[in-house]
């Protein structure tokens, strides 16, 4: 029971709390390029989830079945960026095959996200903080649940604020980054929860 | 844009022409992640200078070597190692640095200026060339972090590198010194990018090297070599851009 709770606090934490664009700032390329639109945007989160997901639980299978037991522990950094990318690669063309269906809404976000820093910074996370695999998948998922909610709101406002009257040198980047940082302030207020 | 491969040339370009951070947008999760203080965004560029040299030296050293269908792969490994090394390094000789900078040096890895480097410039010319060019990058990079850092200690802290320089009535601005600070200090950044761009173009010059980061699609993305060119959902500029790039795949 008390392992239990102890999931539910790390998965509000890492996703609200110490969320993993806003606090972070992992994963910000597809969160600043990705949330033109709601759609696309939630697209965008859906993929994350699945491969945060699948990628803390085969990283820390490999960590704990491969790494540790070799010793070489240090190699860390090297097989799981590699894990990752085939793992992305393996994904997709087992999405391909299998489930045409989800490979249709996920399909051109998939590789996408082998470059992207949240996949590659839970797996270490997870590492430095010595969670088991199933503590690192929940921290994964939690991850990428934080991941969605922020670029989906983000994407809500700027569809808002397409047509407003924006100065001239503040299109584009600068206004996207500016709305980021007030969400960055209200998710400041997320600290008080735990 | 680079027709000269000379020694000065090279790092006139990385500290100024194309500065990464100021005038290329690249590697902005670094930038706003490590730089709550000086000394923070100084240690983090150069670690990135030195893995930027190293794996530009190494890659340009095997460009006829590695396969252009696994080129991508074989630059991961080689940056990854370098990482690797430097994070040893770091562990044994500056545990502090270490400590502040955290998940953010292995993820180094994933800085889509390195990889980008390596596709654009080391994996075609000469390795001498390539080790200036990587230099150059490293220390534009460098000094941009160590700049911004700069500015959100002051702020934030009233201190700079740890030395209090405000008057003693200053009262520090935290926000600055918190993840959101982060956000607004690179927009009013690249808000005066824009301004300057602006400026130039209306004088008539070419500012089509000033890149907005990967709001402007995969022109400036590192990934670009891997998501095989599906920028749909990016900016409309995007398809443009990526056009000529894609020959090859």
């Amino acid at each position: 029971m008390d392992s239990i709770k102890e999931l539910l606090v790390l998965l509000i934490s890492s996703s609200l709390v110490s969320n993993v664009v806003l606090s972070q700032f992992l994963g910000l390329c597809p969160f600043l390029g990705v949330s033109k639109k709601i759609k696309t945007s939630s697209g965008m989160g859906a993929a994350v989830i699945f491969v945060i997901t699948l990628a803390s639980a085969v990283a820390g299978a490999i960590y704990e079945f491969v790494l540790v037991p070799l010793g070489i522990e240090y190699l860390q950094t090297i097989v799981f960026i590699l894990v990752i990318a085939a793992l992305v690669q393996f994904v997709e063309m087992f999405l391909k095959k299998a489930m045409p269906a989800l490979y249709e809404a996920l399909g051109v976000y998939l590789p996408l996200i082998t470059t992207n820093c949240a996949v590659l910074g839970v797996a270490l996370t997870n590492v430095q903080k010595e969670y088991g695999i199933l503590t690192g998948i929940v921290n994964g998922f939690g991850t990428a649940v934080g991941f969605t909610i922020a670029i989906i709101i983000l994407a809500g406002l700027r569809e808002k604020m397409e047509y407003n009257d924006i100065p001239a040198p503040f299109k584009g980047m600068p206004h996207v980054l500016l709305t980021a940082g007030l969400m960055a302030i209200a998710f400041c207020g997320f600290a008080g929860l735990l | 844009m680079s027709s000269s491969n000379s020694v000065t040339e090279r790092l006139f370009n990385g500290l100024i022409k194309e500065n990464p951070t100021f005038v290329l947008t690249l590697g902005m999760c670094p930038t706003l992640a490590v730089t709550t203080k000086a000394m923070n965004g100084l240690g983090m560029g150069l670690t990135t200078l030195a893995v930027l040299a190293l794996s530009n030296l190494i890659i340009s050293l095997l460009r006829k070597v590695i396969p252009d269908r696994v080129r991508i792969p074989a630059f991961i490994v080689i940056i990854a190692s370098f990482v690797t090394i430097l994070q040893l390094l770091l562990e044994a000789y500056l545990p502090s640095l270490n400590k502040a900078l955290g998940v953010y040096i292995p993820l180094i890895v994933v800085n889509c200026i390195i990889l980008g480097r390596a596709e654009a410039y080391a994996y075609s010319h000469p390795p001498i060339a390539s080790l200036f060019d990587g230099i150059g990058m490293g220390l534009g990079f460098t000094v941009a972090l160590t700049a911004i850092g700069a500015v959100r200690e002051i702020l934030g802290q009233g201190k700079i590198f740890d030395i209090g320089i405000m008057p003693n009535g200053y009262v520090p601005i935290a926000i600055f010194g918190l993840a959101p600070g982060a956000f607004f200090v690179l927009a009013f950044l690249s808000a005066l990018q824009g301004f300057v761009k602006l400026r130039l173009a209306a004088k008539g010059k070419d500012v089509s090297h000033f890149k907005s980061g990967c709001l402007e699609g995969c022109a400036s993305c590192a990934s670009a070599g891997i998501c095989k060119g599906e920028p749909a959902f990016y900016d409309t500029s995007a398809k443009e851009n990526t056009g000529d790039k894609k020959e090859g795949e």
